[in-house]
Formats: structure tokens, sequence, C-alpha cells
């Protein structure tokens, strides 16, 4: 083997790391939160509606962590419990808009013809309108209230899944292995949902964890307008909202934006993350 | 004839490219030296993965991260290419050594007009004026036999098939002049037909311009067509070089040997009772880790206690050399012993029309008419005529060929019986039963006596279910006796396969055990009829007798019927009783596979057995050439009359007027002509 010379590469866990590191960080940031307010309980230092005028507009200190806000309410355990709210929503409006848009889309891409037809076109019709417009048109008509503002998002949520979800099963069923499930006999509902979708999923995932961040986002935008959370409840949009005009009080309205940056970030890197290792270009063998 | 006193055009020595991945170097191209004289033609064959395009690409220095040369030299006229800059090599990519790529249809810049990319072809070294290479590019094109090229210039690369795009390649590639022209596989996505025209025009250009030719290929007719010296390559290492009349006629590694006797020729005497192929065991070795010693032992026929030590490429003759132990001393190596079939029980000979009276299989009349996108709104709707009027039968036992050149409704025909397609109009009766309009349900039952391959074997199997899970679903939808596990490792044992396997997913396994996957999803449910659609033409040549062999033993034990699709002649007439020629849609000629290759009726079917290749320069020297001109017409308006008489040598005023019907020839041909035999 003379006259080889073989360049040095990097350790395993130094290329792990360039790899996978932010995906980690943005793990560990998703974590602590699910933890903090899935236990607001136990981990909030104070009832986070408790109103205490005296104690008002404090600033950061060893016993009020964050500060508190105008009503004298501890700013960490309003956060802390927002945490909750917007987690919750989150979840819950990207999973069920995925799943229902995902279904659609499929449907509509295994079916071919006319029922494509009619599918697509009422997608491309929910496509047409500014989300966050039609979110507010829908929150405001259906009224406040947490519940409301949900099914105003999940209105506005399921076409970009439904677009993807179709583009992806047209592409898997051009493969052979469907028409070999045809030709051994199988139904359509069988084709589609057990041998089609298992291949689709990897980039549904992705869209789904890079869509997290912006549906807390978005949801913390409709609150700050005063289309979430009704009044005493802690949410981030809200709490942001309460503190927009206290300049000198700089710490009542940072903290919940910095909560809703560092949840959105976490999920943005997480995605990433998620397709570089569903992405067989971007690893290297 | 090159002068070997001269300096040679290209000295590779020792090179090793090697790709650097995470899990340790893959030994991609592992110590190979050759020369290359001016002028010459050098052919370079090997299965894949056996370093022959890497090589090529390293030449180019084309080679991408983690791809790396970790040593030896290629000496370019006086320059190591291995040591130049990236703005030093660049200056001779293009104009000094030019590449033409496998796949015509992503080689071409789609979005950009052919004369735009023949010019900056030319302009980019400066050579040309752009009113100079404007004016050459039409020339180039004439040059490489594109029709009307004034026009041609102007088209997109889409508006060109294949063949074509591959000739604008070529004359991109002539365009500077090069010293050294690489072919990487230049023909093997195009048709028989195409590729004998692009190989004729390989050679006519090497002989009149006098460009150095080094042309990558698995198939050794096609080497054997064009090279004046052969290289064959394994795992990284070259095993064998020589003329090609040396090579082909008298391997002396028996690597050459095994690719030589594995793959049918179309000039072998036939024998329909021995139908297997002479193939060598187990799979190509890991890049990881070559194996010590000779890296052929594990698979070699001859191998002795000697090959454990690394044979050296040493001199077999005065223009030859091999790297083998056995046949350094000069001798040769004989020829593969005769298979004697098992007792042949009840010799499968081929059965008549006469032996059963029902065809398990009858076509009458079929066609597919697919509607396609209207070019204006305006426009009259436009039909693609895939299947334009086929009426076939197909015998219980009897393996039926389907042959045709790309886009003839072979692969429709089949997909319109197995019923993923509904007719549009004709019948098909499976087993005298009518399915032209049965439905999906109606189907079901049915499905269990007729199964498919399919083509693709990196396709066909669902990549997130597990080999156990892809065999037992057809085994429980049919809700078939027996438990499920047994079955799937019995079937697993049939088409050579441990039932260890059943754990795997298939991206675990090369190509010819997911073919051997795919065809035991097929027999799952116990199949009379399979319709194997180019179940083999995916694959390299040993791996492609492994497979023509199981399912000669699979038709034995199971007595299956195939409907077997194929571009390749030589595997058609191999395997087939009788052969079915499509063109257009429309079958040409049918006839018992001997007869149709001793005295095909058809001009087309003569074209065709004249377009394959065969390995062996001498005899590929006194072939008969059939010329036929250009390439298929579009199927969506396809020429009245004959369907075949704007291709067709001997074609009369009578051929555009009258369509010619099947008519029975002499013993059981039938062929739709108004000549017949008269080519």
């Amino acid at each position: 083997m003379s006259g080889v010379i073989l360049p040095r590469l990097a350790s395993p866990g130094l290329r792990w790391a360039r790899r996978y590191g932010l995906a980690a960080s943005g793990g560990a940031i998703i974590l602590a939160w699910l933890i903090l307010a899935g236990c607001a309980p136990w981990t909030a230092p104070f009832d986070p509606n408790f109103v205490d005028v005296t104690d008002r507009l404090r600033p950061p200190s060893a016993v009020h962590w964050l500060g508190t806000d105008a009503l004298g309410r501890d700013v960490w355990s309003r956060i802390i419990w927002g945490g909750r709210v917007s987690l919750v929503v989150g979840f819950s409006v990207v999973l069920l808009g995925a799943a229902f848009g995902t279904l659609l889309g499929a449907v509509a891409a295994y079916a071919r013809g006319w029922a494509e037809e009619v599918l697509m076109r009422i997608t491309d019709l929910v496509f047409c309108f500014p989300p966050i417009i039609l979110a507010m048109a829908i929150a405001a008509a259906l009224g406040i209230g947490t519940l409301n503002t949900m099914i105003a998002m999940l209105v506005v949520w399921w076409p970009k899944f439904a677009r993807l979800a179709r583009s992806l099963v047209i592409s898997q069923r051009a493969l052979e292995y469907v028409e070999a499930a045809q030709t051994v006999g199988f139904g359509p509902a069988h084709i589609l949902l057990r041998q089609i979708m298992p291949n689709a999923l990897g980039p549904l995932i992705v869209l789904i964890t890079l869509d997290l961040g912006n549906a807390i986002l978005v949801f913390a935008g409709l609150s700050f307008l005063g289309l979430g959370v009704t009044p005493p409840s802690a949410e981030w949009g809200a709490m942001v909202a309460e503190g927009r005009e206290l300049v000198q009080q700089w710490w009542v309205a940072t903290f919940p934006g910095l909560a809703i940056l560092s949840v959105v970030m976490g999920f943005n890197f997480v995605g990433d993350g998620v397709r570089d290792w569903l992405d067989p270009h971007a690893r290297t063998r | 004839m090159p002068e070997p006193a001269e300096h040679p055009l290209l000295a590779v020595r020792d090179l090793r490219t090697w790709f650097l991945a995470d899990s340790g170097p893959i030994r991609a191209v592992d110590g190979v030296s050759f020369t290359l004289h001016a002028g010459e033609t050098l052919g370079i064959v090997g299965e894949s993965g056996s370093g022959k395009s890497v090589l090529a690409k390293s030449i180019m220095r084309l080679l991408d991260e983690p791809a790396r040369i970790v040593g030896g030299d290629i000496m370019f006229r006086g320059r190591h290419l291995n040591q130049l800059g990236d703005a030093e090599i660049r200056q001779i990519r293009g104009r000094e050594i030019a590449m033409v790529f496998q796949d015509p249809m992503t080689s071409l810049n789609p979005v950009l007009r052919i004369a735009r990319q023949l010019v900056e072809a030319m302009t980019a070294h400066g050579r040309f004026t752009v009113a100079a290479a404007r004016k050459r590019s039409i020339d180039l094109l004439r040059r490489m036999g594109v029709a009307a090229p004034d026009r041609a210039v102007r088209a997109y690369p889409h508006h060109f098939s294949g063949g074509m795009r591959q000739r604008v390649m070529l004359a991109m590639g002539f365009s500077n002049e090069p010293a050294l022209l690489i072919a990487d596989e230049p023909t093997t996505a195009l048709d028989v037909t195409i590729q004998a025209q692009i190989l004729d025009l390989l050679r006519d250009l090497n002989a009149s311009l006098g460009t150095a030719v080094i042309l990558i290929s698995h198939d050794l007719g096609v080497i054997a067509n064009v090279c004046s010296r052969v290289l064959v390559m394994y795992a990284g290492e070259v095993v064998e070089e020589g003329a090609p009349e040396d090579l082909l006629s008298d391997p002396r590694h028996p690597y050459t040997w095994a690719l030589l006797h594995a793959a049918p020729r179309i000039d072998a005497p036939l024998d329909a009772s021995e139908r297997r192929l002479a193939t060598i065991e187990g799979q190509p070795p890991d890049p990881r880790a070559w194996p010590a010693g000779c890296r052929f032992r594990a698979r070699c026929p001859f191998a002795e206690a000697r090959c454990a030590e690394p044979p050296p490429l040493s001199a077999t003759g005065p223009t030859r050399a091999a790297r083998c132990w056995i046949t350094q001393d000069g001798s040769s190596l004989p020829p593969p012993p005769r298979r004697t079939a098992a007792p042949a029980a009840a010799a499968p000979s081929a059965p008549s029309a006469a032996d059963s009276p029902v065809p398990m299989l009858r076509l009458a009349g079929v066609t597919k008419h697919f509607a396609l996108a209207r070019e204006s709104l305006f426009a009259p709707p436009r039909m693609l005529r895939a299947v334009d009027g086929v009426d076939l039968d197909v015998f219980k036992g009897e393996t039926v060929g389907l042959v045709g050149e790309s886009g003839c409704g072979k692969s429709t025909l089949a997909r319109l019986i197995a019923r993923l397609h509904a007719p549009t109009s004709g019948t098909i009766a499976f087993d005298g039963q009518d399915i032209t309009t049965a439905s999906i349900a109606e189907m079901r039952p049915l499905r269990r006596r007729m199964q498919m391959i399919f083509q693709d074997p990196f396709a066909s199997l669902n990549p997130r279910m597990t080999v156990g899970d892809i065999l037992a679903g057809p085994i429980a939808l049919h809700g078939l006796a027996g438990d499920p596990a047994l079955r799937v490792a019995e079937l697993l044992d049939l088409v050579g396969l441990a039932p260890a396997h059943a754990a795997r997913y298939p991206h675990e396994f090369s190509g010819g055990q997911r073919q051997r996957i795919s065809i035991a999803r097929a027999l799952a449910v116990g199949p009379e009829l399979i319709l194997a659609d180019e179940p083999v033409s995916a694959l390299d040549v040993n791996i492609q007798a492994q497979i023509i062999n199981l399912m000669v033993d699979l038709q034995e034990r199971l007595g299956l019927t195939y409907l077997f699709i194929a571009h390749d002649l030589a595997v058609v007439r191999h395997v087939c009783d009788r052969i079915v020629v499509l063109y257009l849609g429309r079958v040409m000629e049918i006839a018992r596979a001997g007869d149709l290759f001793a005295r095909p009726l058809h001009p087309y079917t003569a074209a065709l057995i004249a377009a394959a290749p065969v390995p062996d320069p001498r005899i590929e020297r006194s072939r008969r050439r059939v010329p036929m001109l250009g390439e298929p017409p579009s199927a969506i308006a396809p020429p009245s009359g004959c369907r075949f008489r704007t291709r067709c040598p001997i074609a009369a005023p009578l051929c555009a007027a009258e369509v010619p019907l099947l008519r029975p020839g002499a013993d059981g041909q039938f062929v739709a002509c108004h000549f017949p035999g008269a080519l």
C-alpha cells in the first residue's frame, strides 16, 4: 500500500456534534419547557393569578425571579402556566391539522380524477386567504376563548399538509411496489394507508416539527391581539400585550417574549435536525 | 495504428481512488495501471461496483467528496492530471478530454436551447468566436447524423429522444476536437437499434478524426463492436487486458470467462431442453474490505490453494495480461461444463396450440389509448395509442417472449393483462373467463393465479416492510392455509435465500437478491401465470444469468407459464418458446424462438436481430447489417398503413396505403407485412 496518503478524519463524536449539535440543544429546550409547563403546579413558585397590588411592578429579585406585573402577579409563574396553553395549542393545532390535511391530500392523490380536482380546489380556496387574517375573522366570529382560537387556526392550518401529502403520495404511487400490491389483490385503503403512507411520513414529520414553533407563534400573535385566552389566565402573547406600554418595567413584556423565542427556535432546530437525519443526501455514507 | 514506441497519450499508473467515508475507506479504484495511445480505442468492462466509472471520473477529476485520489499518477500529454489545480484541469476538460455520460435525459440542460449549449462548450475555451461556433454546431450535428440540424439547434433537449440527445452529447464532446473522449455507458439507456447507430457513429468518428476513445460498458458485445483493446475490471483492479479477439474467444481470467459465458448469445446454438446459463456463485465483494489474496477467489470455479496469495497482472501472451495464478503459464481456461439438467421429467418441449385447446390467456383486438392533455384550449384531444389491436394466445406451460423497443407498448400490455389498466377496447380472457371489465373485487380471486414480476428491483419492494411481511401479506390476503411463517421460509428457500432473511428490510439486499424476493412474492399465492416485465434488465450479466436459471428451475418445478417481456433479444431467444415482436402498439411477427431468429419474416425483426451486438469481433465484422432508418415515430400520430414503413428499407407505396394484417406464414409463424421475408 505504498504511496497512499490518507487525510485525517475528524473524530466520530465531533462529527456527530457538528451534524446534530443544534438539534440536540433545540430538543433540550423543548424538553425543558415540556417539564416546566407540564408540572406547572409544582414548578411554578406562585399562583399565577394571585393578585397583590401592594407588590406590583417589582423588578426581578430573589423572591420574584422575573419580577411582577401591573397586578403584582409573579411573571415567572405566569410564564410557566402560559407555556401550558401555548404548547397544548401548538401541538393540537399542528397534529390535528396534519392528520386532516394529510388524509385529504393522500386520498386526493390516490383517487386522481374528479375527486382529486374537488379536494385540491377546496384546499386552494382556503389557501387564498391570508391565514392570520382569516383566523382572526373566524376567532372574532366564534368569540374569544382558547378553544375557539384553536378552531380558527385549524381551519387555516391543514392545506399545507394536504399539498405536501398529495405530492408525496403521487411520487410514491409511481413506484412499482404499488403496482405489485395491486397485482397481489390488495384494496385501495390498504395500499394507501399501510403501504404508501409509511414511505411518505418522513417529510411530513419534518414539516410537523418545523410547524410547531410556527403554530405557537401564530397563537401568541392572536392572543396579543386579544383573541386568545380569556383575560385572567396566563398566556405568553397576552402577557407581552399587557406589558407593551410599560417601558420602564421592561421585564413584564421581555420575559414572555423570550419564552416565545426560545420555544420557536427550539422547534426549528429540532425540525432541521430531523430533516437532515431523514435526508440521505445530507448524510455522508 | 498506435506506435508502441511513441509516448502514450494517457498513462495511468497504480491509481487509487477511495471514498473516504465515515465508516472507513471504500477502495473503489485500487491500483489500476494502463496506457492509451493516440487514436486508440480502449474498452473497460466490469459489473456495477467494479470501479470503472470512478476510474473515468478520476481521469476527468470529476470526483465529489468524499472520493479522493489517494495514490498513483495520471499522466496525460506530459502533465500529471492528479496534481493540476482546479483552473488548470478546467482547461483540459472539454478541450482535450471530453466525456459523454450514460443518461442522455439528464446530461443536457433542459432550459437551454441545443445551440446555446453547443456554442458555450466551444467558446468556453476561447477557441471559437460565437459566430463561428454557431456555424460549427450545425456542421457537428449534421456530422453526428441529426436530421435537419439547422432546425435542431434551435430546439430544446425535451424535443429530442434519448438517441438524439446522445448524438448532441457526442457533438458537444467532439466540438473542441479533443485528443481523448471518455464515453461512460453511452448506449446503456438506449434501445438496441439506436445503440447500433451510436456505436457505428463512435467507430466512424474515431477512424476519421483520430480521437482516442475510452468506452466503458458492462456489455462485452458493445466493447467488441468498437474497441481494439479491452480492460476487464473486478473489485477495483484490472484483472485482464488484451485485444477483444483474444479475450472474448480465449479468456485467461476466470472473471472474464464468467462474464462471457453468463450472457446468452444471439449466435449460439439453441437448445430448448437446457436453458440454464453458466453462472458464478455469490455477489461481488464488499469494497470496504476486499478479500485477501486473489479478490475473485471466493467466486472462482478454478480456485486453488495458491490463490490465497494476490496474483500479479502478468503477461499471458505477447499483447495480453491476466491477474490469475491458474493461467500464468499461458494455459487456457476450459469451456463451461454442459449442465445436464435434472433427469428431465417430461422435457418441457415447446407446447403447441394443438396440445391444449383453451389458451390460458387470450387477447383479441386489445387496445389501450391514453388521453393526453390538449396542446391548447381549442386543439383536438390527443390520444397516445400505447397498445393498438393486439391478438395473442398464451398456452399453459409455455414461455412467450414480448420484445420491442421502448414505447412499443410491451409494458402496457402486461399491465392490461394484470388489469392494472383497463383496456380501451378488445377482450382479455384468462383461462376462458372474460376479465376485460372485471372489477377489483372480481379480479381478486384470479390474482391468486396470475402474478407479476417487475423490472426495478429497487422500486418494486416496499422499503418500509420486512421481507417476511412482504411475503406474508399476499398469503394472509388470500387466506391461504398453513402457517404463514413456515410458508415464508419455504418461499425464501425456493428462490435461494435463507429463512433468516425474512426479518430484514429490502435495502439490506443487492439488486439480484431483491429480484429473488420479488419472484418469491409473486409465487406466494401459488400462481399459474407469471407476467415478467423486464425481470433481468436492471441486473449485471452474472446476476441476470442466476435469475434466468432460477426462473427456468421454477418453471420446471411448479409448471409455470411465463409472459416474458424484455428488450434484450439474446435473453428472449434463450428463454422463450415463442416470441412476439411488437412495434408501436401492434404485433409485427409471432414465431417460435428458433424460427424467428433463423428466418425472420418481418423487416423489423431482421433489423432488431442485426442490431444486437455479439461479443466476438470476428463474427461482428462478418454479420449482415440491416439498415434501419432513424428513430421510432410517435405513438400519438402513428404512420398510416404499416407502422414500420417510415423506417423500413423495403417500404413500397402499398405499405402506406394499407395496414398489413397478421397472417399465418409457414410452420406456425405469423407476420404482419406486405412483403414477408423479402429482406
